[in-house]
């Protein structure tokens, strides 16, 4: 039987594009090789996990509260701003985001 | 340099500043001397301002001074993990995305630290957003073990273990997402502690797997652990995941330390191949004087806990995934190419693909995987059924037994770049830790001895069900007084870079 791997190289291509990640071709390279033997060995799971096994997405079993509605000193603008790699007008400078014809 | 005081436990460091022996500004002078002097070789430390200690030491001590009811450990200097954020000090997670970043605000663990009167001696060094085994991750340069400089010294707290190590700091925090206190506190011969999952608040840590982070304390010894735990844990209103009850009584437990009547289980599926034969004579050794002391040991199956560490890697990737988003080059952090010709969306690609390393772009990428339609349900949903299975063997052997007891750690500290291109081989590092994080329970690793063949620590790992974090307490500081009388001494004095 020929081995398929688990994951190919236009794979990964396509989830660093999805991930907002603009790797190298060798990035791709190496990580399609080291996600085929990470993903084959995490796929173990499929073995013991059955139908009527409900899922656990949290270790607790707590609802969400809500605090009551006040308002209470924030950030000011200054501080919110102070981390950020470009500022203009008292406003974050970002990159254009909608395209010329918009 | 002042050795009798870093000498001192931080209990004894405590009690000494109380009673006007000492005072916190000598103290902090003391460790931050001791930095200066070891720091070069071990690079536990990311960040350390001596004006900004020494202003916080000499605020404890106009607090004492004026009278005012302070804590235990007042005074006391503590190493804080850079994934916690601090407004008087940079916040990168070891991250080159975040380099220079000065949070706005206080982590509540960090605002719990000064309340408690603790003084934050810096920021010590971790893989990348605690995404490692060996902190080999970081974007500044992997810390070294104390005990052998090329070793690892475990991840991802390693800077906090290495400090606390080689005498640069009494405490240090960490956080614990499948192991990254208890394996560093292994590795290093400290003892570490992974409090139940929202016993220690996540407001202000820097999220790698939310539903797995719980910050915790490491120590050279248990009652100092237990009273770092008591200092910053407890309910925070800030995280919604936080649990609305009592500090378990763990300095209580810490200073019982005895084991007379208490039922201990050996989790029969974490021995055998793979396992260093010196960590396990160590660990026999241990359940054996246990059971000097009077506990009742069993053989416990657990048979998910072999499936554990892949759930783990599928699960914490596919969180980590989508807590990564946030880091889009707009609002903090780094920003790249922003030349006026490229789109926001090109500049965050850029931005990303330079600031992440390779262990958090491989995670991202594992994560959007295992989350991406057509493969949720083979691969995070089996995952998420594993995390029930485990809960199960958990909550059936604690029908039987009041604690687990394992090894912490398969190996010891393992040589630097061993494993550095072999990611499945640095995730077995965490395979006896793991199945806590998924089921949310408590545990701590304590020392038990040195490994024949290489003279390096082996840690016990020893587990309770949650909110019962004072029996791993209880049980540790029985074994730590044991071996004590047993080594005639501290074990940590035996390593290079004791006092």
């Amino acid at each position: 039987m020929q081995f398929m791997s688990a994951i190919t190289r236009d794979e990964v291509a396509h989830l660093a594009r999805l991930s907002r990640l603009a790797l190298h071709e060798d990035e791709l390279d190496q990580l399609a090789a080291q996600l085929d033997v990470i993903i084959s060995a995490v796929a173990k799971v499929q073995e013991v996990a059955k139908g009527d096994i409900p899922p656990t997405s949290h270790a607790l079993p707590l609802t969400n509260v809500y605090r009551p509605d006040e308002s209470r000193p924030g950030l000011s603008p200054d501080q919110a701003l102070a981390g950020a790699p470009a500022v203009e007008d008292g406003r974050f400078r970002v990159p254009q985001i909608l395209g010329e014809e918009e | 340099m002042n050795n009798d005081l870093i000498r001192l436990s931080a209990a004894e460091l405590g009690a000494a500043i109380r009673a006007g022996q000492t005072s916190a500004v000598e103290a902090t002078r003391a460790y931050l001397d001791r930095i200066a002097a070891v720091d070069g070789d071990v690079n536990a430390f990311l960040h350390v301002d001596d004006e900004v200690a020494l202003e916080q030491a000499r605020a404890v001590d106009a607090r004492i001074a004026a009278g005012e009811e302070t804590g235990p450990l007042a005074g006391v200097p503590v190493a804080h993990k850079d994934v916690f954020t601090t407004k008087d000090m940079p916040t990168t997670a070891a991250s080159k995305i975040l380099e220079g970043w000065r949070p706005p605000y206080d982590a509540t663990v960090t605002e719990r630290l000064r309340d408690a009167g603790l003084v934050i001696l810096g920021k010590t060094n971790m893989d990348e957003f605690a995404m490692g085994s060996s902190t080999e991750n970081s974007a500044y340069g992997p810390t070294r073990n104390p005990w052998d400089l090329d070793r690892i010294p475990g991840g991802s707290s390693g800077g906090s273990s290495a400090a606390v190590a080689a005498f640069e700091a009494p405490l240090a925090t960490g956080t614990d997402t499948g192991g990254s206190i208890r394996q560093p506190a292994a590795v290093c011969g400290l003892v570490g502690a992974k409090p139940t999952y929202g016993g220690s608040s996540r407001y202000g840590l820097i999220a790698f797997a939310s539903s797995l982070d719980t910050p915790g304390p490491f120590a050279r010894n248990v009652l100092d652990a237990a009273l770092l735990h008591e200092a910053f844990s407890g309910h925070d209103p800030r995280d919604s995941t936080s649990i609305d009850a009592p500090v378990p009584p763990v300095v209580e437990a810490a200073r019982r330390a005895d084991v007379a009547g208490l039922r201990i289980g050996i989790v029969r599926e974490f021995s055998g191949e793979g396992y260093q034969a010196g960590v396990l004579q160590r660990f026999n050794e241990a359940v054996e004087l246990l059971e000097s002391m009077g506990a009742k040991v069993v053989e416990v199956s657990c048979p998910s806990f072999t499936t554990a560490l892949p759930a783990y890697y599928l699960i914490a990737p596919s969180e980590c995934s989508s807590n990564l988003a946030r880091f889009d080059a707009m609002r903090y952090g780094l920003r790249v190419g922003d030349d006026g010709t490229r789109s926001a969306e090109e500049v965050m690609s850029l931005t990303r693909a330079e600031g992440f390393g390779p262990e958090v772009k491989r995670r991202i990428i594992l994560g959007t995987y295992a989350l991406s339609s057509g493969y949720y349900d083979a691969y995070y949903g089996s995952a998420q059924q594993v995390r029930t299975l485990i809960k199960r063997d958990f909550d059936a052997a604690f029908e039987h037994v009041d604690v687990l007891v394992s090894p912490t750690t398969p190996t010891t500290a393992f040589p630097l770049g061993e494993r550095t291109d072999d990611p499945m081989a640095m995730y077995l590092a965490d395979l006896c830790t793991i199945p806590t994080n998924l089921a949310g329970n408590a545990a701590l690793s304590v020392p038990c001895g040195l490994a024949p063949e290489d003279g390096l620590p082996v840690g016990l790992q020893i587990m309770a069900p949650a909110l019962a974090d004072d029996r791993t307490y209880r049980v540790g500081a029985a074994v730590e007084a044991a071996l004590r009388d047993a080594w005639g001494g501290e074990l940590l004095a035996k390593n290079a870079y004791a006092v």
